[in-house]
């Protein structure tokens, strides 16, 4: 934990309010992200996860409060804005168009041309090997790009929006609930992978309401709760079963996981 | 250096795995494979049940001359289908750019070339007219441009009533433009020197005074190939084609991407009222009129053939050379039975049946594609 410390977090939030006309989504929020570590951002339904990655990915602007990209204030107006600082957003569900090829789905919007200007193409051969090798260094053997993305599994689906952010130059990857809707083989391979790109020293801001999840690849674990931040904590610092408490905010699942007699 | 070897390497295995596609998949995943066989079928039919001057020449550029006319249309219809939106006011549009053009050579007594500068800037402002409407409102296109299918409509009676004072048709378009230079690109046949040539080489029926039966092109056709390789390329070689794609598959995960897809979805709403801005250039010059009729219906034809050519109604899913098939099949259906001792009245049976079998043939492809179940 010491050393992260010693060097400029890429995205440093304080703060930050946003109010959505009388309903106060976010009421200081801060936390913090440096290259090559996984912070985890926990919390229940309404807690302000999804407003939060809203701010951070520029879709809606903070109310308040102080936003810094290594260290320099920051004020986005789109997605695109964001996406140029180096922040880049994988959505649980918005991410990839399933009748469209691996290719152009992974090139879409940052389509590499050549040729001069009525002629001016996308280079698919390019695309096609720059996909394929990105994919096999992920461990998902594509046979070919060109297959629709509707023929991957969600895991493979979520890898390859990964691999995307990460093939153009993101610093920081938020991914949003990356997890939720897979089964246990895929999540592990999406784990993994995430593991591979903190390896690769790009921070990550993982979204998840699973504590085991979360436990498994996160350095530090910001709780958020009624749209104020909890508390931030080390792995090493947290058990799971204190952070399961910490994010539903109270004692009713301890409770309830002795009235049942296990864990949830 | 290593990581060239291991580029290579990676390149050659890949080129192994690419091999085992198999080529029927390969042909599965092609949106105009339905198109394609459908057009095989209608020549078998019809092979088997026309008469054979169907298959001559001058039949062949009977039955291209209204398919090219309708393929136009058909293939902006595909662009915009596969963006995501539809089109219902392309019909209404070829008569309103037909007012429109007519009265700037009559009434207002300019020149050709300012008269088809004029009508397909009008039309673009139209289309994206269309296009913003549907995006600011975010109601379906469907009815957004059902409303400008009687809108224009409308205004084409009203305009041509006031340009001809009381007539809903306006005449002496003809005189005005033949001394033209520019006629040539939008009127009558094209590459009538080969058509001769072919003659005196008897490579082709002519006339006992040496000139060939088929004077030429259509020059609508050479349009409607033209359109149709150029829309090929853009779509699936281009950035831009790329952004339709995502722009009709889901405009939220290609907004989230970086795609403009107001600017697209603009774009071809523009798009498609040009391509009936240029229908009604081609058929009014021929005509030498207009008339309120005009593109009666074509908004239907246009979809039935984008359908064909294996267009999703949910867009994200395409193809412009089905479009073009697609039209050919409907020409071919259309003048077709009339050489055959079939009622030609069969015809709207054919093509309704026709259009059932293509969407439901194009949604088992959708699931094939995707792996849906």
């Amino acid at each position: 934990m010491s050393d992260v410390h010693k060097q400029t977090p890429i995205i440093e939030v304080t703060d930050i309010i946003k109010h959505y006309g009388s309903v106060i989504a976010l009421n200081g929020v801060s936390m913090q992200v440096s290259a090559g570590e996984v912070l985890c951002l926990l919390g229940d339904n309404g807690a302000g996860k999804s407003t939060l990655i809203k701010t951070l990915s520029g879709v809606v602007r903070p109310s308040g409060g102080e936003f810094l990209v290594e260290g320099k204030p920051v004020n986005f107006r789109s997605p695109r804005d964001a996406l140029d600082a180096g922040i880049a957003t994988v959505y649980q569900d918005l991410a990839m168009i399933p009748l469209m090829s691996i290719t152009r789905n992974f090139f879409m919007g940052r389509e590499p041309r050549r040729g001069l200007f009525p002629f001016r193409h996308i280079d698919l051969t390019h695309c096609n090997d720059v996909t394929r090798e990105e994919m096999h260094k992920i461990g998902i053997d594509i046979r070919d790009p060109n297959q629709a993305v509707g023929t991957l599994s969600g895991g493979e689906r979520q890898c390859v929006a990964i691999a995307r952010a990460v093939y153009f130059g993101a610093k920081i990857l938020i991914l949003d609930e990356p997890t939720s809707a897979l089964g246990v083989a895929q999540t592990s391979m999406v784990l993994k992978y995430i593991h591979q790109v903190r390896q690769n020293g790009l921070g990550v801001i993982f979204i998840t309401h699973n504590v085991r999840h979360a436990y498994a690849v996160a350095d530090r674990f910001t709780i958020l709760n009624r749209g104020q931040t909890l508390g931030t904590f080390a792995k090493a610092d947290i058990e799971m079963d204190a952070l399961q408490n910490l994010m539903a905010g109270g004692k009713e699942l301890q409770q309830l996981s002795e009235e049942l007699g296990g864990t949830i | 250096m290593a990581s060239l070897e291991q580029r290579t390497a990676a390149a050659s295995k890949a080129d192994e795995r690419v091999k085992q596609v198999s080529f029927v998949t390969h042909m599965m995943r092609r949106p105009e494979l339905g198109a394609v066989a459908g057009l095989v079928l209608v020549i078998v039919f019809f092979f088997l049940t026309a008469d054979r001057t169907m298959f001559s020449l001058s039949g062949l550029m009977t039955i291209m001359a209204p398919a090219s006319q309708l393929g136009i249309l058909a293939i902006a219809a595909a662009l915009l289908m596969i963006g995501g939106e539809f089109d219902l006011s392309i019909g209404s549009m070829v008569a309103f750019a037909g007012l429109i053009f007519g009265v700037i050579l009559t009434n207002f007594g300019q020149p050709l070339s300012v008269a088809i500068v004029m009508t397909m800037l009008f039309a673009a402002f139209m289309g994206a007219i269309n296009g913003q409407i549907v995006i600011h409102t975010r109601l379906p296109s469907f009815i957004v441009t059902l409303a400008f299918l009687f809108i224009l409509r409308g205004l084409t009676l009203v305009g041509l009533k006031w340009a001809t004072g009381g007539s809903t048709q306006l005449r002496g378009i003809g005189d005005r433009v033949k001394d033209s230079p520019l006629l040539g690109f939008f009127s009558g046949d094209a590459l009538k020197g080969a058509f001769v040539w072919l003659a005196d080489h008897d490579l082709i029926d002519k006339f006992p005074n040496g000139m060939p039966k088929v004077t030429g092109i259509p020059v609508s056709v050479l349009w409607f190939a033209a359109i149709a390789l150029a829309a090929t390329w853009v779509l699936l070689r281009t950035r831009t084609g790329n952004w339709i794609f995502a722009a009709g598959g889901d405009p939220n995960a290609a907004r989230n991407s970086g795609v403009p897809v107001h600017r697209v979805k603009t774009g071809l709403f523009a798009l498609t009222a040009c391509a009936a801005a240029l229908v009604a250039i081609i058929t009014v010059l021929d005509a030498g009129s207009t008339d309120a009729r005009r593109g009666f219906q074509k908004e239907f034809e246009a979809i039935i053939a984008a359908v064909i050519g294996g267009c999703l109604l949910t867009g994200g899913y395409g193809s412009a050379i089905g479009a073009f098939f697609g039209a050919i099949i409907f020409g071919s259906v259309s003048i077709g039975l009339t050489y055959t001792k079939f009622d030609s009245d069969w015809f709207q049976v054919f093509l309704g049946s026709m259009l059932l079998l293509a969407v439901l043939f194009n949604n088992f492809i959708r699931r094939k594609v995707t792996g849906e179940r």
